[in-house]
């Protein structure tokens, strides 16, 4: 489904004018930015070792000063980025993708299929998140796939629930009764006349989602159950740099400030983008 | 009310026996022998054999359910498989400490969060509304381990402000590791409470019943205090209740963070060693209180609000 090009640009250029939509841009531009050309602007290998120098503060050659093994921070931070995207971005979309033909089923479906779903996401809503992905793990093995695949699971039914709500205010609708006069097919009823009508909301939803992916991400990573090592990961920054907290703050302020600043921008991004989108949400809040 | 309090309370009973049979078709759907996987390396042969029988893996599956629903009935969540200690027993030495950081973090972060709504509705437009609402976002957005790390390091390592680890003796002393830990969780939970407080109490301002009020004169502290709050905070309640999955995430973190002991802590030093047991004890009994507290928050709502209860 390819939106017109001018209504895209328009909603971009609505964001631009709230200052927070603005800052908000800006932010996740750069984390973006630098996640696609990080191999260029590190100015270290972020996993080469130099015992030498290790545990330095701040300075010109080491932005951000050396973990315990001599690496350089600076590095492993924008490397950090690409390895949150690489974990956020298909886990968000397979759960919007599931989520959406889900709730979409549920809403235009028969009524035993909506409960059976229904029952289906508020399961799957009842595990504590992390409490769910520390059992898969301890079971399944940590690494990169496995909190893709827990982080989509435990996100299904946020996206399940709006698309089946929106799909029920819809169904009834007029423009939907007569394509169903005129005899056109549930694929198309949902995927021509629905989707359009739906996904605006999803999308928001989405991008106020990915921050606490981002954090869950680094909050297995941080605990050792994540992305596992050398990788580089804001997670694994913030482990290195609780067992040193004694010795140097500046792995746990390396650690911790790309993942507030991620948080932040998403989250601004996302709220600007929902009164652009859909400003009678706002309210709901 | 009490149809709804029956319907509900079944349909979080269907949903703690879906997820519990979800959880427990998981550990069997895992390649390789369970009790190898349980046991690890260290295993020799008759503990080996022990386990299978005391799980009674050599069952069929659905009579090794029917087995574990009984046991799990009674109470019995199995047996730590290093220390012989029943699950059940460690799990629930370590539930107080947990709890009692979350309600520690709920009471702080819902009196300032409703404090900072309500003030911020009462003076809408204002600096402080504009200031209460920038942090409001920029709170949300700070993941309470982050949050958690970087108080460590501010008040603990640097000003020593605060015990760094621990849960402490005695009251005073366990209030005092409270702080912290407290503030990591409740931070990002003051914005929150605070725009739904706002929100929400705008509207009620508009209603007749406020209008009345003012139509009789009294004072609009005593109309904001008194008639307004009471209605605006209800979606509080609610919020909470569906929220005590997030809190009990967080506290994870922020026992790891603050060694503190609690189920967060049992959960990853089982996972270090391998105990499967206890990892799925402790897994069903958060599951079980996340599912009980949604549904109490529902029962809260429906029984201060009738429409809630039209709306099912």
């Amino acid at each position: 489904m390819e939106k017109p090009r001018s209504e895209l640009s328009l909603i971009l250029r609505g964001v631009a004018r709230d200052p927070l939509g603005l800052m908000g841009l800006i932010i996740v531009g750069t984390i973006i930015f630098c996640a696609l050309f990080a191999v260029w602007l590190v100015p270290y290998d972020p996993i080469a070792m130099n015992i030498k120098d290790r545990l330095q503060g701040p300075s010109l050659n080491h932005l951000l000063g050396t973990d315990q093994l001599g690496r350089d921070t600076f590095s492993r931070v924008i490397m950090g980025g690409q390895v949150a995207l690489k974990v956020a971005l298909p886990a968000v979309f397979g759960a919007m993708a599931i989520g959406l033909t889900l709730g979409m089923i549920a809403g235009y479906g028969p009524k035993w299929l909506d409960n059976l779903l229904m029952l289906f996401f508020d399961t799957i809503r009842s595990f504590p998140t992390v409490m769910f992905a520390l059992a898969v793990v301890a079971l399944v093995g940590p690494s990169l796939e496995t909190v893709v695949l827990v982080v989509m699971a435990t996100s299904i039914p946020t996206y399940g629930r709006v698309a089946r709500t929106q799909t029920l205010t819809l169904r009834n609708s007029e423009f939907i009764l007569a394509e169903r006069a005129m005899g056109a097919s549930m694929t198309r009823i949902l995927g021509v006349h629905m989707l359009p009508n739906i996904i605006g909301v999803l999308a928001v939803l989405a991008a106020m989602d990915i921050p606490t992916v981002i954090a869950l991400e680094a909050g297995l990573s941080f605990l050792g159950l994540g992305v596992k090592p050398p990788t580089p990961s804001w997670g694994a920054l913030l482990k290195d740099g609780y067992s040193l907290i004694r010795q140097t703050p500046w792995l746990v302020v390396g650690g911790g400030l790309p993942i507030i600043l991620a948080t932040l921008g998403f989250t601004f991004l996302g709220e600007s983008l929902r009164d652009v989108v859909d400003p009678k949400l706002r309210k709901n809040r | 009310m009490v149809h709804y309090a029956v319907r509900r309370f079944g349909l979080a009973l269907l949903i703690l026996f879906v997820a519990v049979t979800v959880m427990f078709l998981m550990i069997r759907a895992v390649p390789g022998d369970p009790v190898q996987i349980m046991l690890g390396p260290r295993a020799t042969p008759e503990l080996q054999a022990r386990l299978t029988a005391e799980l009674a893996l050599d069952q069929p599956i659905i009579k090794q359910l029917a087995i574990f629903y009984g046991n799990l009935l009674q109470g019995d969540l199995g047996i730590d498989v290093f220390s012989g200690r029943s699950v059940t027993s460690i799990v629930f030495q370590q539930l107080p400490h947990t709890l009692s950081l979350i309600f520690a973090s709920i009471i702080w972060s819902a009196t300032l969060g409703i404090a900072l709504g309500a003030y911020a509705a009462a003076h809408p437009n204002t600096v402080i509304d504009r200031v209460t609402a920038a942090i409001s976002v920029s709170f949300v957005a700070a993941p309470a381990f982050v949050v958690a790390l970087l108080s460590l390091l501010i008040f603990a390592v640097h000003l020593q402000w605060f015990p760094a680890i621990g849960a402490g003796e005695g009251f005073w002393d366990r209030l005092d590791h409270l702080v912290l830990p407290s503030l990591a969780i409740g931070l990002s939970w003051v914005g929150y409470i605070a725009r739904l407080v706002r929100a929400s109490m705008l509207e009620v301002m508009g209603e007749p019943h406020i209008r009345t009020a003012r139509a009789f004169g009294l004072s609009e502290r005593r109309i904001v205090m008194i008639y307004a709050l009471r209605i605006a905070i209800l979606p509080v309640v609610t919020v909470i209740g569906v929220g005590m999955g997030f809190l009990l995430s967080s506290a994870v973190f922020a026992e790891i963070v603050f060694a503190r002991p609690g189920l967060g802590k049992l959960v990853i030093d089982s996972i270090t060693t391998r105990n499967y047991p206890v990892v799925m004890g402790s897994v069903l009994v958060s599951t079980g209180l996340f599912v009980v507290s949604t549904a109490l928050a529902d029962l809260i709502n429906a029984w201060l609000d009738p429409r809630a209860r039209a709306g099912h």
